[in-house]
């Protein structure tokens, strides 16, 4: 150190702090986060108790029945949730299978084969589509998604898979296999822009090590990258799954509103956010709405449900590292 | 030139007197990322079963010249090269040539262990050969398994856990499990890049004598930042400075009487 810079005196001493000091700043802070956090899980309990308290007339009437059977009468006051439950889980699983392939493609090709110029650009325009209402994307299914499908793809469809129960019977426009197809639409975004922020965060020595042992990029992919991000890809289904579970508007104006059970998904269905948003409004009778409120009701726990398996799964995936494959 | 007191142990004439066949060979290696100039000019021949030690302060480019031997260096973003790299007399850069092919023949360890973590000890040894689809390869996988890895020195510690996760390993046995995951294709050339930069003194012990019963069977390139390293496992020493190569002969020969005032002044720590 040049000494020429010190000071010629030192400087007189500071008065000794007081060493008794309150911040009242830090004391109110924490209190307002602590609000907020015990906020979220208070509302979350007055949501289920609402839900609970609004449906019991329903419960104590129909029972578990409601979840059994088909009958949706208003008018003689017999209700059952069957096909909503079915056409929510049908339709959710059908736009996991269209978005997930599609999505990861997208994703793996944005992250690892994609030139440099294009990867922003493109990851940018499908994160877009997470920002496009839902009501727009019904309105489109109408007009322009649902006479393409009737045009090109479901009587292809019937031609080639018609031996199979889901693509027999009579087409309709509006039907499950519409929804669906919107679904994927509307949740690819999401599963997309996680998978990708997954595999950017695999270490680049990761692929280097199964480059260097003479793999191509794709095989580099498959052992190396893909396996190391498998746990955020699971995360980035389930995030998209809890999209299509309670997705409501499109589906509503897609999926036909029939309440019943088809095995052809060219038939309309119901799936139970669908219900709620379309009959609430008009819905009169007390039971009638106490039924609407055990199918929400219902429909919570089913997204709680499946939102449990698939964290138990994400567990299960994290720690399978034991025991791998294996000749 | 006075001789150099080196604060070290100088190594002992390692080098056997019979010639060795050269294996792999640059002629005017310049390594560019995109405008910049990582190495230059460089021209080196590496002889069969000896270990080959680049030495250098960071960013001299040894890391980069270890790399466009097995053609990873055009992976990274803007990387090209001028000149030529001979494998066995073969342009390894020509038109012709697949890259992949090229890193069976040519292995290379890193320097952090980079063990894939979802797969077992087994299957981790195994990738390279699964990679290879469809060959003999995969005839006696267990057999090319075991044999890798009592090459790499760690088959008696994990024989009766091979299904295990490789994350269970220290870092030591990590690295030689990424040794054993190299040789099993059974390559020419191993090239190591600083494979001792992150372990502690035992691992890092325990992968040069390693070094020793290798160059038995292939030809080592290693990186290392570490001089004691390099006088203790190479057969020959090449020093690096700012891109350019310096100078390059019998390891003792560097350490003990180096034509370069450079090399002298690296070897006794005046810099780097």
């Amino acid at each position: 150190m040049a000494t020429s810079t010190l000071p010629e005196r030192a400087p007189a001493p500071a008065p000794a702090l007081p060493l008794q000091q309150r911040h009242v700043g830090d004391r109110v802070f924490r209190l307002l986060l602590t609000l907020a956090a015990v906020a979220v899980p208070v509302l979350l309990a007055f949501l289920v108790l609402e839900l609970w308290l609004g449906s019991r007339a329903a419960i104590e009437r129909f029972g578990f029945d409601f979840v059994t059977s088909s009958t949706w009468d208003p008018v003689a006051e017999r209700f059952g949730a069957l096909p909503l439950v079915v056409g929510t889980l049908v339709s959710s699983f059908l736009a996991l299978l269209i978005a997930v392939p599609l999505s990861l493609g997208v994703a793996i090709f944005l992250t690892e084969f994609a030139p440099g110029w294009l990867r922003q650009p493109v990851a940018f325009l499908i994160e877009l589509l997470a920002a496009i209402p839902s009501v727009v994307y019904g309105l489109w299914g109408i007009f322009v998604l649902v006479p393409f499908l009737l045009r090109w793809v479901f009587p292809v469809l019937q031609d080639w898979l018609g031996f199979l129960p889901f693509f027999q019977g009579t087409i309709y426009g509006p039907s499950m296999f519409s929804a669906s197809v919107i679904l994927a639409i509307m949740v690819m975004p999401y599963v997309m822009s996680v998978s990708r922020e997954v595999l950017l965060a695999v270490p680049p020595s990761q692929r280097e090590a199964a480059l260097a042992l003479g793999a191509t990029r794709w095989e580099a992919v498959m052992t190396a990258v893909v396996p190391y991000a498998r746990s955020g890809i699971v995360g980035a289904v389930i995030l998209g799954l809890g999209r299509a579970l309670g997705e409501t508007m499109a589906v509503t104006m897609l999926i036909g509103n029939r309440h019943d059970i088809s095995a052809s998904l060219f038939a309309p269905g119901y799936t139970m956010a669908a219900a709620i948003a379309n009959e609430f409004a008009e819905a009169v009778a007390d039971i009638h709405l106490a039924a609407l409120s055990y199918v929400a009701l219902l429909l919570f726990l089913v997204t709680v449900v499946v939102n449990a398996l698939a964290r138990l799964l994400i567990w299960r995936v994290a720690r399978g590292v034991e025991g791998g494959r294996g000749a | 030139m006075t001789a150099v007191a080196p604060a070290f142990r100088i190594p002992p004439a390692t080098t056997p007197a019979t010639p060795s066949r050269t294996v792999l060979e640059t002629e005017r290696l310049t390594a560019m990322y995109g405008k910049v100039t990582a190495l230059a000019n460089v021209s080196l021949r590496f002889d069969a079963n000896r270990v080959h030690a680049l030495i250098g302060p960071s960013g001299c480019g040894k890391s980069t010249f270890l790399r466009t031997l097995n053609r990873m260096h055009e992976l990274a973003e803007g990387g090209w090269i001028t000149g030529r790299v001979l494998l066995d007399g073969e342009d390894v850069y020509a038109p012709r040539v697949n890259p992949m092919q090229l890193r069976k023949r040519v292995g290379m360890v890193f320097q952090k262990p980079t063990p894939f973590p979802t797969m077992s000890i087994y299957d981790n040894v195994a990738a390279g050969l699964r990679v290879d689809r469809g060959r003999a390869a995969r005839v006696g996988l267990d057999e090319t398994v075991e044999r890798a890895l009592r090459s790499a020195a760690l088959w008696d510690e994990v024989k009766d856990r091979l299904r295990t996760s490789a994350l269970g390993l220290s870092g030591g046995q990590q690295q030689r499990l990424c040794i054993a995951r190299t040789i099993a294709p059974r390559p020419e050339v191993i090239l190591l890049d600083e494979p001792t930069a992150s372990l502690d003194p035992l691992g890092t012990q325990r992968i040069e004598e390693l070094l020793f019963r290798l160059k038995e069977a292939f030809t080592i390139v290693i990186v290392t930042h570490n001089l004691q390293q390099a006088a203790r496992v190479s057969d020959t020493t090449t020093f690096f400075y700012l891109g350019q190569m310096v100078e390059t002969g019998p390891t003792r020969q560097i350490y003990t009487a180096p034509t370069e005032a450079r090399t002298e002044a690296y070897i006794t720590g005046r810099f780097g």
